[in-house]
C-alpha cells in the first residue's frame, strides 16, 4: 500500500514536470504557431534569476514564483519585439531564428555564471510513508502544475483576455477583424509563456544542478510534449503529459532513469507517426 | 549537355587541387582536415535540405553514427577498410529506415524536424549513459560520457602497418570531399535529381505526374546520411576519439548555421559556409572575451532575419544585378524582375 | 459500345458529419469526353479528389480499366497512364516551363525521348517564347497552359482536370478548347467546370451534381435546357 502511494507520487510527479516544462512552449505554439526552441534557455534564466535572488536575500518563494517569471517575461517580450515579430507565419525560420537565441543565451551565460554548477537546496524537508522517503518538494512541484493549468483554464474560460486569446487560437485573422491587435495579442502572448517558462525554470532549479546548457535538457521532453499534444491547448498538454509522464515513468521504475528518459523520447517518435497531427487532432477535437 | 558536364567538372578538379595544392601554405593541414571534414558534413544537409526540401534538424545523428560505427569497427576489425565501408553504410540504412518511417507517414516539415531532433536526442542521451562496462560492442566498450579513444586509425587498404594521418589525412579528406561533390553534382543533373528539385518545389504536383515521392524523399534522405557518416568516420580518424558530443544539440544547430550562413539551394554554399565558420570559431577560440557560442547564435539570429538567402545567393544576384545593368546599359535587354526566390523552407 | 475506363461504384465521402459525396455511381467509355456541372459545393471537386486519389473515398469502389483504384496513392493512379490537372494550378514554381514538362514527360518515357517530346509539346502548345521563364513569373493563363502540357506529354489515356478554364482570357480559352478537342479524338476527358460556354464548346454529354448526388446525366443541350437543373443553378446564384 505504501508502495502503491509512493509510485503514484512518483507518477504523478512526473506527469506533473512535463506539463510545467512545456505549458510555456505550448501557449506560444497554440497561440501564435510559433516554436520557440530558446525555451529551453528561457528555463535556464529562469533558474539562474531565482538563484540570483535567493542569494541576494530574497525569500526563496518569491524568488521562484515572483522574481524568476517577471525576469523572463521580461526578456521574452524583447525578444518578441526584436525578433519573432519579423517571422510570423515563417515557421521554419522561427525555429532557427529562436534556435540561435538559445545559443547565445547558452554563451551569454555561459560569461557571466560559468560553466560551473550553481544550486540551491530544496526550501521543503522530505517525510517517510511507511518504509519510503518522499521528497516533499516533488509534492510541491504537483501543487504549482496543478494551480498553472487551473488559472490557465480559468483564464481562458472566463476572461476577455482568454476570450480573445480563444478566438486568435482559432483563426488569427477573425480575432484582427473584430478589431483585436493581433500585435498586441502576440506580445501579452509571448509574456505570459515566457513568464510560465521561467517560473518552470525556477522550480526545478532546486532539484537540478544548473549549468547553461541546462536547457537543453528541457527542450526535447517540452516540444514533444506538445507536439504530441496536438491543437487543444489544456487538453493536449494533459493528455500527452499524462502518456508520456506515464510511460517515461513506468520505464525509469522497471529500468533505469535513463532508459525511462529514452523510452520518452522513443514513445514519442512512434506516437507522431501514428498521430501526426497530435493526440487531441483526433480525440478531443475542438476542446481547450 | 554532356560537354557542359565535362567542362564544370574539369574545372571544379582544377579549382579543388589547386585549393590543395595552395591553402596548406595558409592555413596547417591539421586545422585544414577537420574544414574540409565540416565542410562536408554541411555539404550532406545542404543536399537534403537546399535540394529535397527536406529538413532535418538531427544531420549530427548520421554524422555521430558514421563516427561511432568506425571507431566500433576499427577496434574490433583493426584494418580500417572494412569500418570505414561500415560507418557509410550503418547510417545509409538507419537513414532509409527512419526516413520510410517519416515520408511514408506523410509528415510535414515541422513534424519532421521535431522527430530528427528527438532522434539525435537519443543517441546523446543513450551515449552518454554507457559508461558501464557491459555497455560494449563486441570488444569496444561504449564508454559514456568519455567516448572512445585509441581505435586504429586509417591506413592505405590492405597495408594494416601504413597509417594515414597528419597531411597525408588531409589530402585524402579533400579528395574524399571532391568525389562526393562531383557525385552529388551528377546526381543533381540527372533525372533524380530534377525530381528531387521539383519535390521541393511542388510535392502534390509531382505525385500526381506518377512519381512516388516518399520512395525517393526517402532515397535522398539516405544519401545525405551516407555522406554525413563519411564525414563522421573521417572525423574520428581526425580527432582520434568519438564522443557524444557529436550528437549535441550545439553540433546539430551548427550544420544548420552552416548552410543557413553559407545558402541553401546552392552547392558551394553550405561547404563554404561550414569552412568559414568553422575557421573563425578557431580563431575566435584563441581570445577568451566572447564565448564562441555567443557568436554562433547572434550570426543564426542575424542571417535568419537579415539574409536567409545565405551569402552565395546574395552574391550571385548581386553579381547578376550588376550583369544586368550592364546589359540594359547597353541596350540589350531590359533588365527582368531577376529577385531571388525565396529560400524553400515551407 | 466503347470499353469503359472508368467506373465509380457507391463511391461517397463523407468530412465529419456532412456528406460531401453521396453514393455515386459514374461511368466512362474510352475517348469519351465528359463535364462535371454543378453549383458550388455540390460536390463535383470532392469526387474528382477521390478518382485522382488526393481523398480516399469513405464508401464506394473505383476503377480504371479493370484495376480497383480505390485508396490508391495518386502517383500509383498517375502511373497507370492517367493524366491529371487539379483546380488551382499545381505547378513547380521555382523550375522553368521546360523542366516542368521534362519532368513530367520523364516519368513515362526515356531521357532522349523526353527531350523529343518536350520540344514537340512546347511547339504544339505555342509555349516556345516562354519555354526558359520560371513558372513563377507568368501569368495565369499560361500556367494553366503549361499545366495542360505537363499533362499531355504523357500521352494518357484518362485526363482528368479540374476547372482548366478557371480564370482564363478569352483567347486562351479558344486555345485551350481547340487542345482539348483534339486530345478527346484518342483520350477518354473528364473535365470539372463552371463555365457553361466553355463546356457548351466541348461537351456531348454532361453529368450534373446536386448536394452530393448525381442530377442528371444527359446531352449538354438536354441538360442546359432541362428545368431542375435551371433551379439548381438558379436557386444557388442569387
Amino acid at each position: 500500500m505504501d508502495l502503491f502511494f509512493v509510485i503514484s507520487l512518483e507518477v504523478l510527479y512526473g506527469i506533473a514536470s512535463l506539463v510545467l516544462i512545456s505549458v510555456g512552449l505550448a501557449i506560444v505554439f497554440g497561440m501564435m504557431k510559433v516554436i520557440n526552441l530558446a525555451h529551453g534557455e528561457f528555463m535556464m534564466i529562469g533558474g539562474y534569476a531565482a538563484i540570483t535572488a535567493v542569494n541576494l536575500g530574497i525569500n526563496i518563494f518569491v524568488a521562484m514564483l515572483i522574481v524568476a517569471p517577471l525576469v523572463v517575461g521580461v526578456i521574452g517580450l524583447v525578444v518578441e519585439r526584436l525578433v519573432i515579430r519579423h517571422l510570423y507565419g515563417r515557421l521554419v525560420d522561427t525555429m532557427l531564428a529562436t534556435w540561435g537565441l538559445s545559443l547565445l543565451f547558452i554563451g551569454l551565460a555561459t560569461m557571466i555564471f560559468g560553466n560551473t554548477t550553481t544550486g540551491i537546496s530544496t526550501p521543503i524537508a522530505g517525510f517517510t510513508v511507511g518504509n519510503y522517503q518522499v521528497n516533499g518538494y516533488n509534492l510541491f512541484v504537483i501543487l504549482i502544475a496543478v494551480c498553472v493549468i487551473a488559472g490557465l483554464f480559468i483564464v481562458l474560460k472566463t476572461t476577455r483576455l482568454g476570450l480573445i486569446a480563444r478566438g486568435t487560437m482559432q483563426r488569427s485573422d477573425m480575432a484582427a477583424a473584430l478589431g483585436h491587435s493581433p500585435d498586441r495579442v502576440y506580445m501579452a502572448t509571448f509574456f505570459c509563456g515566457s513568464a510560465l517558462s521561467g517560473l518552470a525554470g525556477a522550480v526545478f532549479a532546486p532539484l537540478v544542478g544548473l549549468v547553461p546548457t541546462s536547457g537543453g535538457s528541457y527542450i526535447a521532453e517540452a516540444f514533444i510534449t506538445v507536439i504530441v499534444g496536438g491543437p487543444a491547448l489544456i487538453a493536449g498538454l494533459l493528455s500527452s503529459a499524462g502518456l508520456l509522464g506515464l510511460i517515461s515513468q513506468f520505464f525509469t521504475f522497471a529500468i533505469s532513469p535513463v532508459i525511462g528518459e529514452m523510452a520518452l523520447l522513443v514513445a514519442a517518435v512512434i506516437l507522431l507517426r501514428i498521430l501526426p497531427q497530435g493526440v487531441t487532432s483526433r480525440f478531443f477535437k475542438g476542446r481547450l | 549537355m554532356q560537354s557542359a558536364w565535362t567542362r564544370e567538372a574539369f574545372v571544379t578538379i582544377l579549382v579543388a587541387a589547386l585549393l590543395m595544392w595552395l591553402l596548406p601554405y595558409a592555413v596547417s593541414t591539421y586545422t585544414l582536415t577537420i574544414l574540409i571534414i565540416y565542410g562536408m558534413l554541411a555539404f550532406s544537409l545542404g543536399l537534403i535540405w537546399g535540394f529535397g526540401g527536406i529538413l532535418c534538424f538531427g544531420q549530427a545523428a548520421f554524422f555521430g553514427l558514421g563516427a561511432y560505427t568506425y571507431a566500433v569497427a576499427a577496434i574490433n576489425i583493426g584494418e580500417s577498410t572494412l569500418p570505414m565501408l561500415l560507418a557509410v553504410a550503418v547510417p545509409t540504412l538507419f537513414a532509409l529506415l527512419l526516413g520510410a518511417m517519416m515520408f511514408y507517414g506523410r509528415l510535414s516539415d515541422v513534424y519532421l524536424g521535431v522527430i530528427t531532433l528527438v532522434v539525435t536526442l537519443i543517441f546523446f542521451t543513450f551515449m552518454n549513459a554507457t559508461a558501464g562496462s557491459q555497455y560494449a560492442i563486441g570488444s569496444a566498450r561504449l564508454g559514456g560520457f568519455n567516448g572512445i579513444p585509441g581505435f586504429p586509425i586509417l591506413n592505405v587498404p590492405g597495408q594494416p602497418d601504413l597509417l594515414i594521418y597528419g597531411d597525408a589525412l588531409f589530402y585524402v579528406c579533400a579528395v574524399c570531399l571532391l568525389v562526393v561533390y562531383l557525385l552529388v553534382s551528377h546526381l543533381l543533373r540527372s533525372g533524380f535529381g530534377r525530381i528531387a528539385v521539383a519535390i521541393r518545389e511542388n510535392e502534390t504536383r509531382v505525385s500526381l505526374l506518377g512519381y512516388d515521392v516518399r520512395a525517393r524523399k526517402t532515397l535522398l534522405f539516405a544519401i545525405g546520411a551516407a555522406i554525413a557518416g563519411l564525414a563522421g568516420a573521417l572525423f574520428a580518424n581526425w580527432a582520434e576519439i568519438v564522443t557524444p558530443s557529436l550528437f549535441s544539440l550545439v553540433q546539430s544547430a551548427e550544420i544548420i548555421i552552416w548552410c543557413i550562413v553559407g545558402g541553401l539551394g546552392t552547392r558551394i554554399g553550405p561547404i563554404l559556409g561550414a569552412a568559414g565558420l568553422a575557421y573563425l570559431k578557431f580563431l575566435l577560440g584563441q581570445q577568451s572575451m566572447i564565448d564562441n557560442t555567443v557568436i554562433m547564435g547572434l550570426v543564426l539570429v542575424l542571417f535568419v532575419l537579415f539574409l536567409p538567402k545565405g551569402l552565395v545567393p546574395a552574391v550571385l544576384s548581386l553579381w547578376q544585378a550588376g550583369q544586368g545593368r550592364r546589359r540594359r546599359a547597353r541596350g540589350l535587354r531590359p533588365f527582368g524582375s531577376q529577385r531571388g526566390r525565396e529560400r524553400p523552407v515551407g | 459500345m466503347a470499353e469503359t475506363v472508368l467506373e465509380a461504384r457507391g463511391v461517397s465521402m463523407h468530412f465529419g458529419g456532412v456528406v460531401a459525396v453521396d453514393t455515386v455511381d459514374f461511368t466512362l467509355s474510352a475517348r469519351e469526353l465528359r463535364c462535371l456541372i454543378g453549383p458550388n459545393g455540390a460536390g463535383k471537386s470532392t469526387f474528382f479528389k477521390c478518382l485522382t486519389g488526393l481523398l480516399r473515398p469513405t464508401d464506394g469502389q473505383i476503377f480504371m480499366r479493370g484495376h480497383e483504384t480505390t485508396g490508391w496513392h495518386p502517383h500509383e493512379i498517375a502511373s497507370l497512364g492517367v493524366g491529371i490537372k487539379t483546380q488551382v494550378p499545381n505547378v513547380m514554381d521555382g523550375l522553368s516551363v521546360r523542366e516542368n514538362i521534362w519532368i513530367a514527360g520523364r516519368r513515362f518515357l526515356p531521357p532522349q525521348e523526353t527531350d523529343r517530346r518536350v520540344a514537340e509539346i512546347i511547339d504544339r502548345l505555342a509555349l516556345g517564347e516562354i519555354a526558359r521563364r520560371s513558372l513563377g513569373e507568368l501569368a495565369h493563363g499560361e500556367r494553366q497552359r503549361v499545366e495542360l502540357a505537363m499533362v499531355a506529354i504523357g500521352d494518357p489515356w484518362l485526363i482528368l482536370l479540374d476547372e482548366p478554364a478557371a480564370g482564363m482570357s478569352a483567347t486562351d480559352m479558344e486555345r485551350m478548347i481547340a487542345i482539348l478537342t483534339e486530345m478527346a479524338d484518342t483520350t477518354a476527358i473528364v473535365v470539372v467546370e463552371h463555365d457553361m460556354q466553355f463546356i457548351r464548346s466541348i461537351a456531348s454529354t454532361v453529368t450534373v451534381f446536386h448536394q452530393g448526388a448525381v442530377l442528371i446525366e444527359d446531352d449538354v443541350d438536354r441538360v442546359m435546357a432541362d428545368a431542375t437543373v435551371r433551379d439548381v443553378y438558379l436557386g444557388r446564384t442569387t
